[in-house]
């Protein structure tokens, strides 16, 4: 956006009444643009820097995932400045681990659940105001200037992915996840970190505990590391009846 | 039979106490939104598993009046019902009333409420919520005009009538949008059907006129305007029928569900293990919204005194806030199958009953929703000739 220049050629006691008027406006304009930038552009600036040749994905080996270990919510909660949940009733939770246990068979494994960032998303379909959207690299966010906290994104949603912040914010944000009370927020596959060439946080950290039960990739690129496990063995989406296409899978489930 | 005339209601005693009775809940509600708005939705019962709480209850009840309480205008001019006609204007004002109370309830309940110019200028079409905003908007015009065409002098009945039929036609759309805003949920068990578009139109019909009978009575007996028996027990009678209808539904709603095996769990709770949803389904909504009323209003001989129909009025709104609760709460308590064939645990809730108190504040922004449906109703007739002088049988055309 072009800004009006503001003018410094003459001296204020010199300005006649149209030259304060014009710069009062381009004052003005330099202060609401801003804002204005970003309620215009909402989710496609955010989306600028994705790449509608990718689409970004997880995968999940359920056998790797330790019972005892939670490495990537930690690691969740520290990139993203959300604490580790106080009252789990009220308090945000991007990323979980939830314990199954096979109704008929017994069986009990131990998982990770988060956005499952899907290509049909109905968390995206309900938002009345757009501000729940999907980048053309298949990363699905909340737009956080135009969220009016209606929560219909929660009803819609079939994986309890998404949080509503109940109160004030009083620890520290990061630049990249910024949160206020009143909206609605969940996992963003670490986009800071995606569009920067890296992995998200959670990946990187289940890795580096040696478990490796996360991939992180590109599930359009037949070369990337996901794309040849999910070739290579069986995997399934979670309520894949649905119809929604995650970006994230499990294996071994 | 005289000639019909519309007239303000005076501001005499029991009105005046009324509207500072409303003036009072509509202030603690102001005082309730302040304190949810300081501190955030952490001082209501809501939380990230009952999303929807008490203030949707009360806004879904008011928004689906609304539209029913439009159903006698409707009759009259639509289906040309003339003992009804003389309660058009009333019927147009109350419907626009108590949508504009159950939107308020919505807004202040949003997490951003000073962002509602926000919802005002982005849309997103593929939501309902985005089309329900111009569903409502259109119903305060659309009945606007309705109301107007009515009040105007020397308007020919076709205006009347076409502005009428428009009107129908709308809030039946608007209905169909506020039950989809639960039947197109496909992850939430409790609602996925199409069948939630109807009931809400039926349940509509049943609430919006029991409010409705209840406003007429209440101001004709104190303004002591006339109400013909026989107009009454005509009302009275239809709110049975409009009574059964939403039980019919429930039946067809709940039967389809018990079939799908995968919809086992959600009936259960609902239907028999579900604590206080389950008690307000079968004695909340079934017995004293629907059999009861039913009852009172069919009776041979009881079902002609006012008293009855009042009553029966009383049970229908009672009733449907039962069955609403049962709705927007018991539907979002009952936890979602996010891992079908798995018993799950979390530290997120998931594959338990969550737990739902609604809070105080809560309580008084949906009560304030009601005072101020209320208000603007009788401020409606305070300063609009909204209600006949006289609606006796003999001077409504009532056989």
């Amino acid at each position: 956006m072009k800004l009006p220049a503001l003018k410094f050629s003459k001296k204020p006691s010199e300005m006649n009444r149209r030259d304060f008027l014009r710069s009062g406006a381009a004052l003005a304009t330099v202060t609401i643009a801003p804002g204005v930038t970003l309620m215009a552009f909402g989710g496609k600036e955010a989306s600028a820097n994705a790449d509608p040749g990718k689409r970004w994905g997880l995968l999940i080996d359920v056998n790797k995932c330790s019972k005892d270990c939670s490495a990537c919510v930690s690691a969740c909660s520290q990139e993203n400045g959300w604490k580790l949940p106080e009252n789990p009733e009220t308090d945000a939770q991007w990323i979980r681990k939830v314990d199954l246990t096979d109704n008929a068979t017994g069986r009990e494994v131990s998982l990770v659940a988060m956005c499952q960032h899907c290509e049909e998303p109905p968390c995206v379909d309900v938002c009345p105001t757009g501000a729940s959207f999907k980048r053309d690299d298949g990363i699905v966010l909340v737009d956080k200037h135009i969220c009016i906290g209606c929560r219909y994104c929660m009803m819609a949603c079939p994986y309890k992915a998404r949080s509503f912040i109940h109160e004030n914010i009083v620890d520290e944000q990061k630049t990249w996840a910024p949160r206020g009370k009143g909206t609605v927020e969940s996992c963003t596959l670490c986009v800071h970190r995606v569009d920067a060439g890296g992995t998200p946080a959670c990946v990187e950290a289940c890795t580096a505990t040696g478990n490796g039960a996360m991939i992180f990739g590109d599930l359009k690129d037949p070369e990337s590391e996901i794309s040849k496990a999910l070739a290579k063995y069986p995997s399934t989406a979670l309520r894949d009846d649905l119809g929604l296409n995650p970006g994230v899978r499990y294996q071994n489930l | 039979m005289e000639r019909m005339i519309y007239r303000e209601i005076p501001a005499n005693r029991t009105i005046l106490q009324a509207a500072v009775l409303l003036g009072v809940f509509i202030l603690a509600a102001a005082g309730a939104v302040f304190y949810m708005e300081e501190h955030g939705h952490i001082v209501t019962g809501m939380n990230n598993q009952i999303v929807w709480g008490l203030p949707h209850v009360f806004a879904i009840f008011l928004i689906v009046a609304a539209s029913g309480a439009l159903n006698i205008a409707s009759i009259a001019s639509v289906f040309g019902k003339t003992p009804y006609k003389p309660l058009s204007r009333l019927s147009a004002l109350l419907a626009m009333a108590l949508l504009a109370g159950g939107l308020a309830v919505l807004v202040l309940d949003l997490g951003r409420p000073d962002r509602l110019i926000v919802a005002m200028t982005k849309y997103n079409f593929s939501s309902i919520f985005a089309w329900n905003i111009y569903l409502y908007n259109g119903f305060f015009a659309i009945v606007g005009v309705y109301l107007f065409t009515q009040m105007a002098r020397g308007m020919p009945a076709k205006a009347v009538k076409t502005a009428g039929f428009v009107a129908f036609v709308w809030r039946l759309a608007l209905t169909t949008g506020t039950g989809s805003i639960f039947g197109w949920l496909v992850a939430r068990s409790a609602y996925e059907s199409a069948i939630m578009a109807p009931l809400f139109i039926v349940m509509s019909f049943a609430f919006g006129l029991a409010v409705f009978i209840l406003v007429l009575t209440f101001t004709t007996r104190v303004t002591d305007r006339k109400l013909g028996p026989k107009l009454l027990r005509r009302l009275g009678r239809l709110l049975g029928i409009f009574a059964a209808l939403v039980l019919y539904f429930t039946a067809v709603q709940h039967l389809t569900s018990n079939y799908w095996a995968r919809n086992g769990g959600i009936e259960r709770f609902i239907l028999s293990d579900g604590g206080i949803y389950t008690t307000l389904f079968w004695v909340g909504q079934v017995i004293i919204g629907g059999l009861i009323p039913m009852a009172l209003v069919f009776h041979p001989t009881g079902g002609s005194k006012p008293a009855s129909i009042i009553l029966a009025s009383v049970l229908v709104v009672l009733g449907g806030f039962a069955q609403v609760y049962v709705i927007v709460i018991g539907g979002q308590a009952f936890p979602l199958d996010t891992f079908p064939g798995f018993t799950a645990s979390s530290s997120f809730a998931d594959g338990v009953v969550h737990n739902y108190s609604p809070s105080l504040p809560e309580f008084l922004l949906g009560m304030g929703g009601v005072a101020l449906a209320l208000a603007i109703t009788g401020f409606g007739m305070k300063v609009l000739r909204i209600l006949p002088t006289n609606l006796s049988d003999a001077n409504v055309g009532q056989q």
